[in-house]
């Protein structure tokens, strides 16, 4: 039997309608995965907000560290080539 | 609702003195200063100096407490409401302000502390939370003034905190300003029937206003000069307007929506100010709002004891839900 | 409204079937919303406050469609507020279960589910019923219980195979309400002549669905189902327990208090 009384936190995802990406929207506290989806329907969805939701334990997630932004994001800057606008056409064409 | 810019230190703890730091920090702290102020946003994981932390954490959980307590001079009514239509509206917003406290404490929670240790400050006393919530809800008219006033303080406090330099607060800011959206319409609403009813419905709805009309400005928090947080939030970009000008700002629009309702307010200096273009008002009593901010308002015992009990009653619902976790390690349901 | 016309001669008889059986399901869903509100704010956590007002609030809407039909009906000039307000104790036709006290979380929960377990059976029931108002409620409605049983079902689960503490809780609780169930089933005059007009199902026609049911997530919870005792109380009737005119009371003092007056 568990010693801890403190249920863990989930992070909520919500597909606002279809054909949409889930989003974050926000978390909660929940003892178990079924109860975490009903009270994610609970909490978040009051006003038709979601068609679908994701729960996920936040212990879960693995993140990119905010200390090394600059080494995982930077590198990404100078690849202007993977851009349309980088290429210039004639404006005949220009429509590609 | 309601964070007061009630950002109120104990008065063991005083001000964060951010020059407190080792020198490495002190640079660091300056150069997170610097981009706060400028309106950069800041992220859970981000570093930031102790001091913005300490902040951060007691002004939300002082907000999410806030709206927690708030549910209790409401509740009072909701088995009571004239009309099935009334009651249901209230049922509805006082469940949103549950939703509110939850979203708070989340933020709240991503500064590394957790709602239990936060609820534990609450339930001992040494966490504070709105003042205006230790005035009691005595007749249904309260209700409405509730919507009108008390939420419409507080929409004029929350608007700037959805700008605020932090993430998670101010992203359920945002949240919490769209779904109030409705709290102040509906208790303008309310009284606006009342008043078009009969003679006791519209005294109902003038005494309500008389008890309430103080304590709401006592809301926006000690005048500017007498503010001790202030600077230091205004600088980090958690506080963007100041307490006096969010108070004008309140009694302006209070004033114009007062003669559409056909009430007054109970206060003698209440006039236009053409050179100001804004609406004089009187002295407010500092002396009541300590008072009632150090625990001798005339509910602030009923207040925390039925929040005491309703987390020692829940206790054991708390710890089966968690024992049957532990004993049920349900494979994830499958998402998408 | 849609009661299938029925002929002029009949029209009586039918209304004095049509509007008590309408009254039984709307103040069923009014009592434990009324019970279910009182709870908001004294949870025993955040989210779960919420989730237990999402409930009331879906039982409020139901009581009030179902009171704006039957006002209509009835053609009396009653609204949803004349009739929520300004009838007595014998004139509200819930069954007792929903009026008791919530007691402690496990008692809230378990009444509240026998309660929308019962519901989905009846509005099960009704969407084959001639009065296609009343059908399109159950319809409307039925979506909703579904997951208020799905909800209330979990946490008698989890109460019940839980602590033993809170087994001992849930085991309490159920011992206590399982004879209050029996009311739901008991068929009256009033019963007969709605299911001989096609207006809803007999209630003894709900029983074995609603015992399965009780039974599979009675077991699930690794709790002990009471055996049956025959106890039968009345509400349906009109005759309520001592508890209920405070529930009253409380709920119309303030309407009563002001004759006439609109909110």
């Amino acid at each position: 039997m568990s010693e801890r009384k403190d249920w863990p936190l989930w992070e909520v995802f919500l597909r606002s309608k279809q054909g949409l990406d889930h989003k974050h929207c926000g978390s909660l506290h929940a003892p178990d995965g079924q109860l975490a989806l009903q009270l994610a329907r609970d909490v978040y969805t009051r006003r038709q907000e979601g068609v679908s939701i994701w729960v996920v334990r936040a212990d879960q997630i693995i993140a990119s560290d905010p200390a090394e932004k600059a080494a995982f994001f930077d590198p990404m800057q100078d690849k202007i080539y993977r851009h349309p606008t980088f290429y210039e056409l004639p404006d005949e064409v220009n429509h590609l | 609702m309601y964070t007061q810019s009630l950002d109120i230190p104990s008065p063991a703890e005083g001000v964060p003195d951010p020059t407190a730091l080792p020198l490495d920090e002190l640079a660091r702290s300056a150069a997170f200063n610097e981009r706060a102020g400028s309106g950069e946003i800041v992220e859970a994981k981000d570093w930031m100096p102790p001091a913005y932390r300490k902040t951060l954490i007691r002004q939300i959980s002082q907000h999410a407490h806030s709206e927690i307590v708030g549910m209790l001079p409401e509740g009072n009514w909701v088995t009571r409401a004239p009309s099935l239509k009334r009651k249901t509206i209230l049922l509805a917003k006082i469940q949103d302000e549950g939703g509110h406290g939850l979203y708070l404490y989340a933020a709240a929670e991503t500064l590394g502390v957790s709602r239990d240790e936060l609820q534990a400050a609450l339930h001992s006393g040494k966490a504070k939370y709105s003042s205006i919530f230790n005035y009691p809800t005595l007749t249904w008219a309260d209700i409405g003034v509730v919507g009108w006033l008390v939420d419409g303080a507080a929409i004029i406090n929350q608007v700037p905190l959805c700008r605020c330099s932090y993430g998670p607060y101010a992203r359920a800011m945002v949240r919490i300003c769209r779904e109030e959206s409705f709290h102040q319409r509906q208790g303008f609403d309310s009284l606006l029937a009342m008043m078009q009813g009969t003679p006791a419905q519209r005294a109902m709805v003038q005494d309500a206003v008389n008890r309430w009309w103080w304590p709401v400005l006592m809301m926006f928090g000690p005048h500017d000069k007498d503010s001790q947080n202030s600077e230091l939030s205004t600088k980090w970009g958690i506080k963007r307007i100041s307490n006096d000008d969010l108070r004008q700002q309140f009694v302006d629009a209070a004033m114009a929506q007062s003669e559409v309702l056909g009430v007054s307010f109970p206060d003698p200096h209440l006039q236009w100010n053409a050179a100001r273009g804004h609406y004089d008002f009187g002295p407010i009593d500092w002396a009541e709002f300590w008072n009632v901010v150090n625990g001798h308002g005339p509910c602030n015992r009923e207040r925390l004891q039925a929040r005491v009990a309703a987390w020692e009653e829940g206790e054991w619902v708390r710890a089966a839900a968690s024992a049957y976790a532990a004993k049920h390690p349900a494979p994830a349901r499958a998402a998408a | 409204m849609s009661v299938s016309d029925p002929p002029p001669a009949q029209a009586s008889a039918v209304c004095a079937t049509h509007v008590p059986t309408l009254l039984r399901y709307a103040d069923g869903s009014l009592v434990l919303s009324q019970r279910l509100a009182a709870c908001c704010g004294h949870g025993p956590a955040l989210e779960e406050d919420i989730a237990l007002a999402n409930i009331a609030l879906d039982l409020l809407g139901q009581a009030r469609l179902l009171f704006a039909h039957a006002g209509a009906l009835e053609d009396q000039g009653r609204d949803e507020d004349a009739l929520a307000f300004w009838r007595v104790e014998s004139e509200f036709h819930n069954p007792v279960l929903c009026e008791l006290p919530n007691g402690d979380f496990a008692q809230t929960c378990l009444r509240a589910f026998f309660y929308v377990a019962w519901q989905a059976e009846l509005w099960a029931g009704l969407t084959h019923s001639v009065d296609r108002t009343l059908a399109a409620v159950a319809q409307k409605s039925a979506k909703e219980t579904r997951y208020h049983c799905e909800h209330l079902a979990a946490w008698v689960v989890r109460l019940g195979d839980g602590t033993p503490e809170s087994q001992r809780r849930q085991q309490r609780a159920l011992d206590y309400l399982y004879p209050y169930a029996n009311e739901l089933f008991c068929d009256d005059d009033t019963d007969r002549a709605a299911a001989a007009a096609q207006l809803g199902p007999l209630p003894s026609t709900l029983e074995a669905a609603w015992r399965a049911r009780i039974a599979r997530v009675i077991g699930e919870a690794t709790l002990a189902l009471p055996a049956p005792v025959p106890f039968y109380s009345t509400g349906r009737q009109g005759r309520h327990s001592e508890c209920f005119s405070y529930v009253l009371a409380e709920m119309q003092a303030l309407a009563r208090a002001h004759p006439g007056a609109t909110w």
